[in-house]
């Protein structure tokens, strides 16, 4: 078992429950004080409830980082015969599983807290966006739903009160752009889930043209317990324009692969090292992807960073929803941005060109340079293309589309020109840039790669050094991986 | 089931679960993580091994119950163990022969079994 400390880094607000309580039990739930939270804020205004997540600084866990409170005062201050709150349970970020794992865990918190968004806004209808493929999720979050109408905490008259509210639940088919809410809510009107401009905000005009609330599932999860320990209580933890808790999913090259959930303000370090356990392997730390496709790289230098979301972004990364992609010595930085524009590239919705031709434009740059093609011109090019996109596509997929280029030309500049001036890949990823040769004074002639290479490139007397003929290697790695006497040169 | 309709419903409710898990005790109570992730891992497989243990060796004092995910991916799959009286403990990497390990020595005789996880985080309790 890998080292961890034991050191309490860790602080579960929005997980509070998961992994403790039967998510298929509403009475696990409430022996937690499960819906006292509602019962609560049903003997208050719902101006009063507004103020109390405004007071706790809660803001958006999905990537964003709005005000909670903020954005719900803008829709009860919207006069309407009908208004919609909407839990985005469309987790799409390569790499993030917070919100599935809240789902799956506790699916009441967030049945629970989607009445208490209700009710301070006035909407009495809810609805989760959930993802297909998530359906274990989906049963649970239904099990939750049905068991909160049988004991009437969902329904007519909640509590009492004269509240109305239920929950239903609409499928995503797994289009990274319907997580973005105007497109999540065009795919919830049946419509192509494609976004459009805003203004007008949601809050303001949204689902059929009323004011719609849309949250995500973590957001909404923290709510419950604002309300009952306190907004005092939540904004005294994390950093001054920051509070409360992040769950993060740490994935990639990191010991300790899992969910945490940490107080904002935690550094870098502490998240990979203490709570992480590190790279495998005794490998180094290189950099982690925060943000995911929308995000950039921080490195080694970032390690004393406070996380939260204004440091983030002042470093050309975000917070995102929780992703944490950590990456080692054996990471190439310019194949990592590769990898995310060819996400984007297939997700880009094609509404604007900007987003649709750029992405392909930037793709083909980056893979330029990952085959040792690339040149000066083609990292100026990089640059303005992508500061570009930022300024003039239409939704946040386009404009953060560049994010893990710049920070990764940003930090890792001398990886770029590694690429470009001396065709060289210093993390030994890009196969174009790669040579195998022998070590004479090391081979002992065993021939044990000739037996191994598939084109039969290597030649050579027994027990004399042998040699690659660089012409027709195809750079497999089978007789790297194959040598027994460490002969064979990566480069 | 009968609807709630007041705080102090919602209060008494409560204590009656409360009243209904408190019966519980004295027995030892096996929480398996049963997400998407540790069933994947063979979180299932686990529960019905230490089942099977525990009805081989005629236990009684033993109740199962399952959790969503309890975020080690690193260690799935992974199961929290309640002795009476003792503070719970989650075991990782819980593959078939483990779980019977864990019903046969840390269940039935109280013997420290490898892979604990130790506790690294605070939790809020409402
Ligand atoms: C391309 C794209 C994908 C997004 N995906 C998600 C998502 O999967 N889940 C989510 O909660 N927010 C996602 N968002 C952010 C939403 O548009 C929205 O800001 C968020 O749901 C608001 O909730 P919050 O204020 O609680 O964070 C995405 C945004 C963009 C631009
Ligand atoms: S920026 Fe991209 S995803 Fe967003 S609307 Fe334009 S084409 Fe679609
Ligand atoms: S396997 Fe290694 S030692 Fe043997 S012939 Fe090939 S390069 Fe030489
Ligand atoms: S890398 Fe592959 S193709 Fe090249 S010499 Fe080694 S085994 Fe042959
Ligand atoms: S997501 Fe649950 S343990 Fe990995």
């Amino acid at each position: 078992m890998p080292a961890t400390t034991t050191e309490k880094k860790q602080l579960r607000i929005a997980t509070r429950n998961c992994g403790f309580i039967d998510p298929e039990s509403i009475d696990d739930y409430i022996a937690l004080r499960g819906y006292e939270a509602l019962a609560k804020a049903l003997t208050m205004t719902p101006a009063e409830v507004v103020e109390l997540i405004k007071a706790s600084g809660l803001r958006g866990r999905g990537g964003g980082g709005f005000p909670t409170g903020v954005k719900w005062g803008i829709a009860l201050a919207n006069a309407a015969d009908q208004k919609y709150i909407v839990c985005n349970a469309d987790e799409g970020d390569p790499g993030a599983f917070m919100d599935r794992a809240v789902l799956e865990g506790d699916p009441h918190s967030v049945v629970e807290a989607m009445a208490i968004g209700g009710y301070a806004i006035g909407a009495t209808q809810g609805t989760v966006y959930i993802r297909a493929e998530y359906p274990l999720a989906i049963k649970r979050l239904k099990k939750a739903i049905d068991d909160a109408r049988a004991y009437g905490l969902l329904g007519k008259n909640v509590f009492g009160s004269g509240f109305d509210f239920d929950i239903e639940l609409k499928y995503g088919a797994g289009a990274f752009v319907c997580g973005e809410e105007t497109a999540l809510i065009r795919s919830m009107e049946g419509k192509r889930g494609e976004p459009v401009t805003k203004p007008p905000f949601p809050a303001q005009s949204g689902y059929w043209e009323k004011p719609t609330i849309v949250n995500n599932v973590e957001t909404f999860a923290n709510v419950p317990a604002i309300v009952l320990k306190g907004a005092d209580w939540f904004s005294g933890i994390g950093t001054a324009t920051t509070k409360g808790t992040k769950v993060f999913a740490l994935a990639g090259k990191i010991v300790n692969v899992g969910l945490i959930e940490v107080p904002m303000g935690i550094t870098l370090r502490e998240v990979i090292f203490e709570i992480g356990g590190g790279c495998p392997d005794g490998k180094k730390f290189k950099a982690v992807q925060t943000g995911g496709p929308s995000g950039g790289a921080l490195s080694y230098k970032d390690l004393d960073v406070a996380i939260d979301y204004e440091s983030l972004i002042a470093r050309k990364s975000m917070m995102g929803s929780g992703g944490m992609v950590v990456m080692d010595e054996d990471d190439c930085m310019v194949s990592v941005a590769k990898f995310f524009l060819d996400f984007t590239m297939d997700e880009t919705c094609g509404k604007c060109t900007p987003c649709r031709i750029g992405s392909k434009r930037l793709y083909e740059m980056l893979d330029k340079i990952t085959k040792g093609k690339g040149t000066h011109a083609d990292l100026d090019r990089l640059k303005s293309l992508s500061v570009i996109i930022k300024d003039t596509a239409l939704c946040g997929l386009g404009q953060t589309m560049p994010n893990p280029i710049l920070s990764t030309m940003d930090t890792f500049a001398d990886e770029y020109e590694a690429h470009i001036r001396d065709k060289k890949c210093p993390a030994h990823v890009c196969t174009a840039l790669l040579t195998y040769t022998i070590d004479p004074a090391k081979c002992t002639g065993c021939t044990l790669c000739t037996k191994v290479c598939p084109v039969e490139c290597i030649s050579g007397t027994k027990k004399q050094p042998h040699t690659i003929d660089a012409t027709r290697c195809i750079k497999c790695g089978a007789c790297y991986d194959k040598c027994k006497f460490d002969s064979i040169i990566k480069q | 089931m009968s609807t709630i309709r007041t705080l102090e419903e919602l209060k008494a409710k409560r204590q009656e679960i409360l009243d209904r898990k408190a019966a519980r005790n004295g027995k030892t109570i096996i929480n398996v993580s049963l997400a998407t992730c540790s069933i994947a891992a063979g979180g299932k497989a686990a529960l019905e091994a230490m089942q099977d243990e525990v009805a081989q060796n005629g236990l009684t004092g033993v109740e199962f119950m399952q959790s969503g995910c309890m975020t080690y991916c690193y260690a799935e799959p992974t199961v929290e163990i309640t002795l009476p009286g003792k503070a719970p403990v989650v075991f990782g990497g819980v593959d078939e022969a483990k779980a019977r390990e864990l019903v046969t020595e840390y269940v039935m005789k109280g013997e420290p079994v490898e892979g604990i996880i130790p506790v690294n985080y605070e939790r809020v309790v409402l």
